[in-house]
């Protein structure tokens, strides 16, 4: 712990690669005492209902396990499945070595300032590990939500599914409706155990002075299935994240989906990297863009480290009402034998295809919202159904206020 | 009832169609035959309102209204369907759903989709990667499940297998009630089925397949932007074959 605080503070001011350079000193970060709750229904109902737009459902209908938190403090930590842990990280920390473990493990504490803020002020974060051969067919929610105005929230999250393991994660980013600047910094660390499959959805659901910096790092070992979903479709100020995912294991697959949306105001840089390590890896890398006015920039890096390996990358964009969006679609062969490829392609919507719309009947608004609807409904394959659906719900409430 | 009156259409800058009349009747379907580019698709693109095709002169009325300048969708609503030649691929949306907003949520689309041998498609995004008998089947899968007064094909036997052309041939039949012999029964007089049909049609048709399944009351020939001649619609195909377009309008006028 010490050498990681010696490290951090090292990197304090140390700026990120990527995205713009956030004062830090401009927000809050003094934890906020808040007591815990015997129930997520006991939440006020306008926090409530925030969290459910971003997919977390207070009612706990249909969910394995919840993880509820409220500025800096945990309110709400609870699983329902043997087999299936859900704790906040600091109570994690110190009652297990094997927490102790993973912690740090993936994502450089000295990364840039905000992993060093992470470590410095850490307000906990939740810890969901799914033990070896269980399988956790309901998806678990988290939620880290932000009430109080300018403040700043620091969590560091681990996601473990075990070998033999099934678990889904959905969780909820949000802020609450008189919430306007703030800061959020999450550490994300995944382990996907042999033969295990993860599927990790994260749906953000921000203010329009919010600044968003993500930091997460996943491995998956042999015969694993990392499936990870992200929806930005609301408001953001500045949202910068580049997840790393390593593929370690033969046959182990990872894909990246992420819609997003940028609005007026909005800069989202996103993007993720994914090395292709072992023999028989496959990733796929897919984004759907749309702006209305808003800045995105949509990464994407696959590296192909060994022979035999196969992944694809898809970036498509739409340009709606003004903005822009730039795509960055990268390949790296590193030995003979890979197989990889990549598309991107960034427009407008073709009139051809309103036009036959109309055709049949609907009218101009309304062939637009269809094809803009088809445009961001990705299949993403192994999703169980009530993840797709409360994806389907936040680009649909999105749509409706875009349209 | 479509009337058109002295049409001119143009697209870009070029004059397509000079001076068009036509006239279809409640109940009749009419082939239309013509040399590439004399201006069928673009006659039938502008009955259905296309807005690049320019009308500079003349007038389109159906059931009464005077639908020259009306949008798209209003025209769909009014009851005027198209059969497309090469329909766009929209991304996302499915076929299933397709047909949904085509029968405006009334349609059984599995029941319909199995009848077009087309229920493996339903879950595909619509005409993605399509071949151009299933573009067709899946145009028809649309007309069906909309159901419009008035249905203009273009081109329905293009690209379709032999295996398929009865298919697509008995249902253009059927859609435009023109397979009475099959629904009337031996207490309903032909003739009284002849008076309720309603279904008006309006075909292209190069290869003239489509004849030997859907009978047709007129043909006319398109030539040079205008509507040449009027007759039989075997006996102008026989017309064509034989002694070609140009002769053929010479002998009619």
């Amino acid at each position: 712990m010490r050498d990681l605080n010696e490290k951090a503070k090292q990197a304090k001011e140390k700026k990120a690669a990527l995205g713009p350079d956030i004062d830090l000193t401009t927000f809050d970060a003094e934890p906020v005492g808040i007591p815990r709750l015997d129930s997520p229904s006991q939440l006020p109902e306008k926090d409530r209902e925030r969290m459910l737009q971003a997919g977390v459902d207070a009612s706990e209908e249909g969910r394995s396990g919840t993880y509820i938190q409220k500025d800096t403090a945990v309110v709400y930590s609870h699983s329902t499945q043997d087999g299936l842990l859900v704790l906040p990280i600091k109570q994690a920390l110190e009652e297990h070595q094997w927490a102790r473990d993973y912690y740090w493990k993936l994502v450089n504490v000295d990364a840039d300032k905000y992993t060093a803020g992470a470590q410095l002020n850490l307000h906990d974060g939740y810890v969901i590990r799914a033990l070896p051969g269980s399988r956790v067919f309901l998806p678990v929610q988290a939620c880290l939500y932000l009430d109080r105005n300018n403040i700043s929230q620091y969590v560091h999250n681990l996601i473990i599914a075990e070998e033999d393991s099934e678990l889904h994660v959905i969780t909820g980013c949000a802020t609450s409706p008189h919430l306007k600047r703030g800061l959020h910094v999450g550490i994300s660390e995944f382990f996907v155990k042999k033969n295990a499959k993860l599927s990790f959805t994260m749906i953000h659901h921000w203010a329009e002075e919010m600044m968003v910096r993500p930091r997460s790092v996943g491995v998956v070992e042999e015969g694993g299935l990392f499936l990870n979903n992200y929806i930005c479709m609301k408001p953001v100020k500045s949202l910068q994240m580049f997840p790393v995912t390593r593929l370690t294991g033969r046959g182990a697959v990872s894909r990246f989906y992420s819609l997003l949306a940028g609005n007026p105001g909005t800069t989202l840089d996103v993007g993720g990297r994914i090395f292709l390590s072992a023999a028989e890896t496959r990733a796929e890398i897919i984004a759907r863009a749309i702006s209305n006015g808003g800045t995105i920039v949509s990464r994407g890096d696959l590296v192909g480290e060994v022979p035999g390996i196969r992944a694809h990358l898809e970036c498509r964009g739409l340009i709606l009402r003004g903005g822009t969006i730039h795509a960055i679609p990268e390949l790296q062969g590193k030995v003979d034998g890979v197989e990889m490829s990549h598309e991107a392609a960034v427009g407008k919507i073709a009139q051809e295809e309103i036009l036959y719309l109309m055709s049949r009947g609907l009218s101009e608004d309304e062939a637009t919202s269809t094809i803009v609807r088809g445009f961001m409904s990705v299949d993403i394959p192994g999703l169980p159904a009530p993840l797709k659906a409360e994806i389907d719900r936040a680009v649909e409430q999105s749509n409706k206020d875009m349209m | 009832m479509l009337i058109i009156e002295d049409l001119k259409v143009t697209l870009g800058d070029k004059e397509i169609l000079r001076h068009i009349d036509l006239e279809i009747f409640p109940g009749e379907t009419h082939i239309l035959f013509g040399p590439n580019g004399s201006g069928k698709t673009t006659l039938l693109m502008t009955i259905m309102g296309y807005p690049q095709y320019r009308v500079t002169g003349g007038k389109i009325y159906f059931k009464g209204v005077d639908i020259t300048h009306m949008p798209i969708n209003e025209r769909a609503r009014l009851g005027i369907g198209m059969s497309f030649q090469r329909p766009p691929t929209i991304h996302g949306l499915k076929t299933r759903q397709m047909v949904r907003i085509c029968s405006r949520n009334g349609a059984d689309a599995e029941a319909m989709a199995e009848k077009m041998k087309f229920s493996d498609f339903l879950d595909r995004d619509i005409n993605a990667g399509f071949s151009g008998g299933e573009i067709k089947r899946s145009e028809l899968l649309q007309l069906m499940a909309q159901n419009p007064d008035l249905m203009l094909f273009d081109e329905p036997e293009s690209g379709v297998d032999l295996e398929n052309i009865s298919l697509i041939g008995n249902t253009i039949s059927e859609l435009l009630e023109r397979d009475i012999h099959v629904h009337t029964s031996p207490n309903q007089p032909r003739n009284k089925a002849l008076q309720e049909r309603k279904k008006m049609g309006l075909i292209i048709t190069h290869t003239g397949f489509i004849l030997d399944y859907v009978t047709a009351d007129k043909g006319q020939v398109l030539y040079e932007g205008m509507l040449s001649c009027k007759s039989n619609p075997q006996e102008i195909f026989r017309c064509i074959k034989r002694i070609g377009y140009e002769e053929c309008v010479r002998c009619a006028t």
